[in-house]
């Protein structure tokens, strides 16, 4: 499995937010988006996850499942965290189990945001971080194979960032394929580097 | 999906979910009416079916900002809208648990209220009927002035004035139907099929212009 981007160009509005980008992510390696506020890493993370069309270019993803589209095989964390103050951790988590596919198993997957017995606590009730640990856990509850995570690790403090380090190896090392927009080093070997500086800056189009 | 109908039920049962608003709102128009219009019982019993269906298409309204907003704000939305599910069919079970939540308490309390307008009974069997077939109705035409208006803090009022105009029919079908059933020239099953025919409409136009707007206003 790749996913692969061909002179990628989006815009929002009139202006084009990049143009002519290319990447190219093989199955089991991770792609660092950098570059500074507002050079478009959110906004690509977002039209890979299929919520702004490409203006030109092609976004795909070879070795996928055929009947589904690019974003169907991705899993999207955001800054929010789609999590409902009202509903317990694990009903929350069971939901989007429910509704996007199967994965690991809930309890398992909050050990292994070391989050355990956590999963009778209304959402409401976790702070930032332990909420942001429970987003990270819905990637593990559905299994699906490219990762596109903005900015993952706000609000997390050091010892969550070593563990969602070892949370994404053990993905690329089962072959999947993760693209992070982050400012702050992820802790993995080698990944691919994207620098959105280095693209042209948006012109009006 | 079950899931997600699940959860939405869930969502609008604790605190802060909104399922008793709607309700309370129509108990406060029925409970004003008969001060306003003073102690005429033949009056009330006349004016019955259309102040409660005045109440109940006013009650379905309050809630609908929130059908999709909630889920923008904390990013659900997205995520909802990245599943192998089309979206359409996303809207219609939201729509559909929106209804069971909000739409069929009003329902189900109509008999209460109708003893309240002095109604009598088959007047009252009739409201109900008219109201458990257009409501839904209300909620898929809703559905798309939600959408429209999801990036939108303010949406409420607006959406309210949007759809205001698709759910007129309703109105009058549902209440000439309702006199129908009791007044005896006047037909009940013409307006009522008409009621009927008009939701089924919205239950399939209604889902699939909200998801392709949603679809397109991620941004």
């Amino acid at each position: 499995m790749r996913l692969v981007g061909e002179k990628v160009e989006v815009c929002r509005g009139e202006r084009a937010i990049f143009t002519g980008l290319a990447f190219d992510v093989p199955s089991g390696n991770a792609l660092v988006i950098t570059g500074p506020n507002g050079s478009g890493k959110s906004t690509l993370l977002k039209a890979i996850a299929g919520f702004l069309k490409p203006t030109a270019g092609s976004i795909r993803l070879e070795g996928g499942d055929p009947d589904k589209a690019v974003h169907e095989h991705c899993h999207y964390l955001a800054h929010a965290n789609a999590l409902k103050s009202q509903l317990t951790v694990a009903e929350n988590l069971a939901f989007w189990q429910g509704y996007l596919g199967p994965g690991t198993e809930i309890g398992e997957a909050l050990e292994t945001v070391g989050l355990p017995g956590i999963g009778t606590i209304p959402a409401g009730y976790l702070s930032a971080g332990q909420k942001r640990r429970v987003a990270i856990a819905r990637l593990l509850v559905t299994s699906r194979p490219v990762w596109l995570v903005d900015e993952p690790t706000a609000a997390l403090d050091a010892q969550s960032e070593v563990r969602f380090a070892d949370i994404v190896s053990r993905h690329l090392a089962a072959g999947g394929i993760v693209l992070a927009a982050t400012h702050q080093p992820l802790g993995l070997d080698a990944p691919g580097q994207l620098d959105m500086a280095a693209q042209k800056a948006g012109q009006p189009a | 999906m079950r899931a997600l109908f699940l959860r939405e039920l869930k969502l609008a049962a604790r605190v802060g979910g909104g399922a008793l608003t709607g309700l309370l709102f129509f108990l406060a128009v029925v409970t004003i009416v008969p001060f306003a219009v003073g102690p005429d019982l033949n009056l009330l019993a006349r004016i019955g079916p259309a102040m409660l269906w005045t109440g109940a298409l006013l009650a379905s309204l309050l809630g609908l900002d929130r059908l999709f907003q909630a889920d923008r704000e904390d990013g659900s939305l997205e995520l909802l809208l990245m599943s192998e599910h089309p979206a359409a069919l996303m809207v219609f079970i939201k729509c559909l648990a929106h209804w069971v939540a909000t739409g069929l308490p009003l329902v189900l309390a109509t008999p209460v209220f109708g003893i309240f307008m002095n109604m009598e009974a088959n007047a009252i069997l009739a409201v109900m009927a008219t109201l458990a077939a257009g409501t839904p109705a209300i909620t898929f035409i809703g559905a798309m002035g939600a959408a429209v208006t999801v990036t939108l803090a303010r949406g409420g009022l607006l959406i309210a004035i949007l759809i205001l105009p698709l759910v007129i029919p309703l109105l009058v079908f549902g209440v000439s139907a309702a006199y129908g059933a009791v007044e005896d020239p006047a037909p009940f099953w013409a307006p009522f099929l008409f009621l009927c025919a008009i939701t089924l409409l919205f239950s399939v136009l209604g889902p699939l212009a909200a998801g392709h707007v949603l679809r397109h206003a991620a941004d």
